[in-house]
């Protein structure tokens, strides 16, 4: 059947992708240095790192090494962290957690404000309000993210103490770094409504809605919206993975306890079981969450062809 | 025949357009000068002129428009100062993106079957990598330098260059004037340097300017990380950095200088809309 050769070769196409970062992931750390430098301290007799090195299996040619990190990956077995002992596997879901819980604030806030102000502006096209919109999505677009929560602590925080300027435990504590995940993607959003929905607007069948006599928010509602919608939930499930690798400014900014935090600790820390933990762990995610998205448009819309 | 002078004219007029076009030469005008011309040294520490608030402000100065930051560093200075590194890191890195990734594009849609696989492969691993993550992961790895984060950001956007320009060339191969050319027994290359690639001239332009905005939105981040251009150069987001530990003390440090950058992002974006409609009218 059609639907499953799709299915077959978007996998494939899946394993490929993950197989590319993996590769990656592992040469970079290796152009970085020789790991036995982080693990022993400067003027360690040469006997004591040659053993750790045979120990750890570094003494074997590049390419063995590299065959043995797939396997091992592929298992499951991400190392273990080289500063804390710990399972890198375990550190990245502890973590994670939090993480999502951003992200899922983030898409929510991008799904309620992002869509709704667009479909408002699309409502009052050309009018204060539409301009008002438009002016704010544009700068929210070019407004950092580091700089938005910087300037939102200093106001909410230090000035009116309204809500606490960092840390993780209480609702008060989610609103600045969702909201500063979220900016980006609201503003992109709002804009593609309102485009999509104008487009849509001219389309034959709103005409036919609207020569019925149907009320104009009713056609706005039901025909417009539900035409309209397709290519921006689409849009809005393409960027949830972006989402998680935007997390780590707001993390840094709020000490938010994530894998963003995570990332950076281990990075400064040199920590490589860790950092390639994250970023083939994040890039799984990322890849999955596409490959869903696709297929809730295969369902979603069934004019698609599985091409 | 007056057709194009009009549209010209027409760009040139646009406030956008015209408040975008002055903001951006004035911060390339900053970007060149030397040190010598700024209104201070702005690598000069005076401990005891430290958090002075903006001229505005009450305890403020004339001496110091934009105040001092915690090492009596007047802001100002540093932000024009802090224009240089920014403005020179996104420019090169588009530059390298656009080069590497309009190259394999024209390449992938100019020859199709395995090089097309090939290089489609490897645009969907890139664009697999969590960007942010991947920056910080190579940046951190290899350390901080001009040259590794402009090759990071080249890496991080070329894809985008790759895959617009392989659009555009599927578009072209098999029209009439190219088939024509191709006919008389004009080579490959020149085919694509004669017919394909002026043709997509304006497309990419448009698309440059655009990206611009996002390069330098990504550079801001990693350098308020603390993996952008090493000390002592500076730019926009390191300065922001600074002022973090002393928001309550002296907003100022952090406040003003973000105002910097969302300008030129705008700018970035106006001048982008403005040139699609100049150059690009079809497109939109």
């Amino acid at each position: 059947m059609q639907l499953g050769s799709y299915l077959i070769r978007r996998l494939g196409n899946t394993v490929l992708i993950l197989l590319g970062v993996a590769t990656a992931t592992f040469f970079l750390a290796r152009i970085s240095g020789d790991p036995i430098d982080q693990l022993m301290p400067i003027g360690t007799p040469i006997e004591a790192r040659e053993a750790l090195r045979v120990e750890l299996g570094l003494d074997a040619p590049l390419v063995v090494q590299y065959g043995r990190f797939l396997v091992e990956t592929a298992q499951g077995k991400f190392g273990t962290s080289l500063r804390y002992g710990e399972p890198a596997l375990r550190m990245y879901l502890d973590r994670l957690p939090a993480t999502v819980e951003l992200v899922i604030g983030a898409v929510l806030l991008t799904v309620v404000f992002g869509i709704g102000l667009g479909v408002l502006a699309a409502a009052q096209h050309g009018k204060l309000l539409d301009t008002l919109i438009m002016w704010g999505a544009l700068f929210g677009q070019a407004v950092p993210g580091f700089y938005l929560g910087l300037m939102l602590m200093l106001f909410l925080s230090l000035q009116l103490g309204l809500l606490p300027t960092g840390g993780r435990g209480t609702w008060q504590q989610l609103i600045m770094p969702t909201a500063v995940l979220a900016s980006y993607y609201v503003a992109l959003t709002a804009r593609m409504t309102r485009s999509s929905f104008l487009e849509t607007m001219h389309l034959d069948f709103v005409r036919t809605a609207r020569a019925k006599g149907l009320p104009e928010r009713r056609i706005l509602l039901k025909h417009v919206m539900r035409a309209a919608l397709i290519p921006i939930i689409t849009l809005i499930g393409l960027q949830v993975g972006g989402l998680f690798s935007g997390a780590v400014v707001a993390e840094t900014v709020f000490t938010w306890p994530g894998i963003g935090r995570l990332a950076i600790d281990a990075i400064y820390a040199r920590d490589f079981p860790v950092v390639q933990t994250v970023v083939i762990l994040s890039a799984t995610i990322f890849v999955a969450v596409n490959l869903l998205v696709d297929l809730a448009y295969v369902f979603i819309d069934p004019r698609i062809n599985y091409g | 025949m007056a057709e194009r002078p009009r549209r010209l004219r027409r760009f040139l007029v646009d406030p956008k357009n015209f408040f975008s076009i002055l903001i951006l030469i004035a911060f390339a005008v900053t970007a060149v000068l030397p040190n010598q011309v700024l209104p201070h040294d702005p690598t000069r520490q005076n401990l005891r002129a430290r958090l002075q608030p903006p001229t505005w402000v009450s305890g403020g100065t004339p001496e110091h428009l934009l105040g001092t930051d915690n090492l009596g560093r007047d802001v100002l200075a540093r932000v024009m100062r802090g224009a240089r590194a920014t403005f020179v890191t996104v420019l090169l890195s588009a530059v390298a993106a656009a080069v590497l990734g309009s190259a394999l594009g024209l390449l992938a849609g100019f020859y199709r079957g395995w090089v097309d696989e090939v290089i489609s492969r490897l645009i969907d691993v890139q664009l697999a990598f969590p960007t942010m993550l991947l920056m910080i992961a190579v940046v951190g790895l290899l350390g901080q330098g001009l040259w590794v984060l402009v090759g990071t950001l080249a890496l991080a956007v070329w894809p985008a260059y790759a895959r617009l320009m392989r659009a555009a060339v599927l578009g072209l191969r098999d029209l009439d004037f190219v088939a024509a050319s191709r006919a008389l027994g004009t080579p490959d290359a020149g085919l694509i340097l004669r017919h394909i690639a002026p043709n997509t001239v304006s497309s990419m332009i448009v698309f440059t300017t655009f990206q611009l905005s996002q390069l330098l939105l990504i550079e801001s981040a990693l350098s308020f990380l603390g993996l952008g251009v090493p000390p002592p150069a500076t730019s926009w987001g390191a300065i922001i950095a600074s002022g973090r530990a002393y928001l309550l003390d002296g907003w100022w440090v952090a406040a003003l200088p973000g105002l910097a950058i969302i300008f030129v992002v705008l700018a970035f974006n106006f001048l982008g809309d403005g040139l699609r409609d100049l150059l690009d009218p079809r497109q939109r």
